[in-house]
């Protein structure tokens, strides 16, 4: 393959889930009318969700899912030092994802509830930058193909861009919606990372922060807006730990 | 010849989530088979314990990347049973058309991604695109349209973001609808491709009796609501569900297993089929009867061929329903509600069978209690069981390791198992 004229060769891929839906794996093999283009770039190792050779030898190392029991700590592990690059893939892989909402109950409860007196394990749930390194996130519930498209093309041409720094409400605006704010609605858009087409508030749902915080935030003007509106705090505090992306500026409240 | 082998497969590929097979063959007989669902707990009924009946299908949706759709309807109808909300007509017709286009898009992802390399002896979907890229081509159309009508119908093909209580927060513009409906007739061509790729295929023989459980409501192929019925003569109230599925938990799976009037049962598109063929479309009635498949049929690899006769029914149903569409003026699409204390079941059928979330809420609509049983968990047990039939059959025949192998991953593969699902 060539790139302006520069010899390029394909990303010797791995992608791996661990806790999670798998949702964010599965956007790979969306967007179907560049989907033979975009595996062209690739060199598939190791890919359980779609293919039966499994090899190890790969550079780039997708992960999906957060981490939940002890055996997926050294599988990580053993992927990280396979990797030259590791991408954590998805909301779960970033922040913890959803997943952490079991967090806020004790492990032996949430085993109890469900299974009864039955042995299973579990740990809180991490992200994934709790264990290894990562050398670069993709965030999203689920990750956008087209910035997934944008980062692939990026390490395959050496010439990596980086995510928006800017917040969800510049590309809101863009899309010229109605602000949610206006019709009443708690929205994270003004903290959250752009980079989504603000695909939430142009459903006229609001921003849940999936992407997590963007670069250089106001984060206590923005608790202020939520209350010159009169708006719930309960329901603000319901969208900021919904995807656990915003743990460390809620601690950083209380 | 006495023969002894073991087939270990750790994380079965092409499937979603991880589960183990086994299989002990001692003397020339099989000695044992399991099907080992390893996948990690979520503990997503905990989740959503206080979480607001306006939040909690955006939490369930996260249960599954493949039918998330499935899972934010089968919340919201049970959270709108809950608390007696009914949405408006266009807003029920916009849901069943996303769910159409998820069926649509799951069903061509198992078919070309998942279950057609089995039949070409190839690892993945990647040589096929070499070996026959008109095939794939085909496929890949198919999948996109699903995609396509989600994105129209809900806002993304993943996670749907415009489903919410008491209706849709947006409806599709007429001009999406319009070019929706002429993606349908142009894609035609790519069904036809498909089907005939499908006759080509030697499906295995291979029978052994079960109960299919589905929904029915008598006047659709079901996808949202209804009786929950089975082969062996089952009806119940859809508030039922715990009658239809008797949990239980066994040693080697994190899923747990189900049962109904035999010692397993299975639901998808085979026991839609099963349970509703009647209400198929006419174009779907022929493509069934052309491959074969007549009710009740027992062989869990006709299952793939159930799904490409459903995806010739939403061919057809999902254009009436955007004729629907056309017709309205999509002005009202979202009822108001309070909040209120209740408790009812939503059952949908989700592309791999049928779906149960069960929610109770608290005076400020916040959910208190949350139960989700899930078709892969329901099939688990099914596949199990097979699997022993399967490998005993096999073994029986003189067939090898290697061909002892192929048959069971296939068979697995056939019931399109979801299995962090079934774990969530």
């Amino acid at each position: 393959m060539n790139h302006l004229g520069f010899k390029i060769s394909k990303m010797k891929i791995g992608s791996f889930d661990f806790t999670c839906c798998e949702g964010c794996q599965l956007q790979l093999a969306n967007k179907e009318s560049t989907l033979p283009d975009f595996l062209g770039l690739l060199d598939i190792r190791n890919f359980r969700e779609i293919s039966s050779e499994r090899h190890d030898d790969y550079d780039v190392a997708l992960v999906e899912g957060s981490i939940t029991r002890s055996d997926e700590i050294e599988r990580l592990k053993a992927i990280r030092a396979q990797a030259s690059v590791l991408v954590a893939f998805g909301s779960c892989a970033c922040f913890g994802g959803v997943n952490s909402l079991k967090n806020k109950i004790p492990a032996e409860e949430a085993v109890k509830g469900v299974y009864g007196d039955k042995k299973i394990d579990t740990m809180p749930s991490t992200k994934i930058s709790d264990i290894v390194t990562v050398d670069f996130m993709i965030p999203g519930c689920p990750v956008s193909k087209d910035e997934v498209e944008r980062v692939v093309i990026g390490i395959v041409t050496r010439s990596l861009d980086t995510l928006p720094k800017y917040p969800v409400c510049v590309d809101c605006k863009q899309r010229l919606n109605t602000c949610l704010f206006d019709l009443g609605e708690v929205c994270l858009g003004p903290v959250t990372k752009a980079g989504c087409d603000a695909v939430c508030p142009s459903g006229k749902t609001p921003c849940l922060g999936c992407r997590g915080p963007a670069d250089d935030i106001n984060f206590p003007s923005f608790l202020q807006l939520v209350k010159d509106k009169g708006l719930s705090q309960d329901d603000m505090r319901e969208k900021l730990t919904f995807y656990n992306g915003f743990a460390d500026y809620l601690d950083h409240e209380s | 010849m006495k023969v002894d082998f073991n087939i270990d497969i750790h994380h079965l590929p092409r499937v979603e989530g991880h589960g183990n097979i086994h299989i002990s063959v001692k003397d020339g007989k099989l000695a044992d088979a399991t099907w080992e669902v390893i996948e990690t707990p979520r503990f997503f009924e905990m989740m959503l314990r206080g979480v607001s009946a306006e939040r909690a299908s955006f939490l369930t949706s996260r249960i599954c990347g493949i039918c998330s759709i499935s899972h934010s309807l089968a919340s919201i109808r049970a959270l709108e049973r809950a608390m007696e909300i009914e949405p408006p007509k266009a807003a029920k017709a916009i849901r069943l058309l996303a769910m159409h286009g998820e069926t649509l898009q799951s069903h061509a992802l198992h078919l070309f991604f998942l279950a057609a390399p089995d039949f070409l002896d190839m690892p993945s979907i990647v040589p096929i695109l070499h070996s026959h890229p008109e095939i794939v081509k085909a496929g890949l159309l198919l999948k996109e349209l699903g995609n396509e009508m989600s994105i129209a119908t809900t806002g993304r093909a993943t996670h749907p973001v415009s489903l919410v209580l008491g209706g849709v927060s947006k409806a599709p513009s007429k001009q999406q609808l319009k070019e929706l409906k002429e993606m349908i007739i142009k894609r035609r061509t790519a069904l036809v491709i498909s089907t005939d790729f499908f006759r080509t295929l030697s499906i295995p023989e291979f029978v052994r009796e079960t109960e299919f459980i589905s929904l029915r409501n008598g006047h659709d192929y079901p996808f949202i609501g209804g009786d929950l019925v089975s082969t062996d003569g089952v009806v119940r109230d859809e508030n039922d569900y715990l009658q239809m599925t008797n949990e239980y938990l066994c040693d080697f799976s994190t899923s747990k297993f189900t049962r109904l009037s035999r010692q397993s049962s299975a639901a998808g598109a085979l026991a839609r089929f099963n349970n509703n063929s009647r209400l198929l479309g006419h174009r779907a009635h022929e493509i069934a009867a052309s491959f074969g498949l007549e009710p009740i049929c027992h062989n869990p690899f006709m299952n793939n061929i159930a799904q490409l006769v459903e995806c010739h029914h939403i061919f057809e149903n999902a254009e009436m329903l955007i004729e629907s569409l056309l017709d309205d003026d999509l002005q009202e699409i979202r009822t108001t509600y309070k909040p209120k204390a209740g408790a009812a079941t939503g059952a949908v059928e989700a592309p791999r069978g049928i779906l149960y979330h069960h929610m109770e809420t608290d005076d400020d609509g916040k959910v208190v209690k949350a139960d989700c049983i899930i078709p892969t968990t329901q099939n688990n047990a099914n596949i199990h069981y097979d699997l022993k039939a399967l490998a005993a059959e096999a073994v029986k025949e003189g067939k090898t390791d290697r061909e002892t192998e192929k048959l069971c991953v296939m068979l697995v593969r056939s019931y399109d198992p979801c299995i962090s699902c079934s774990v969530h």
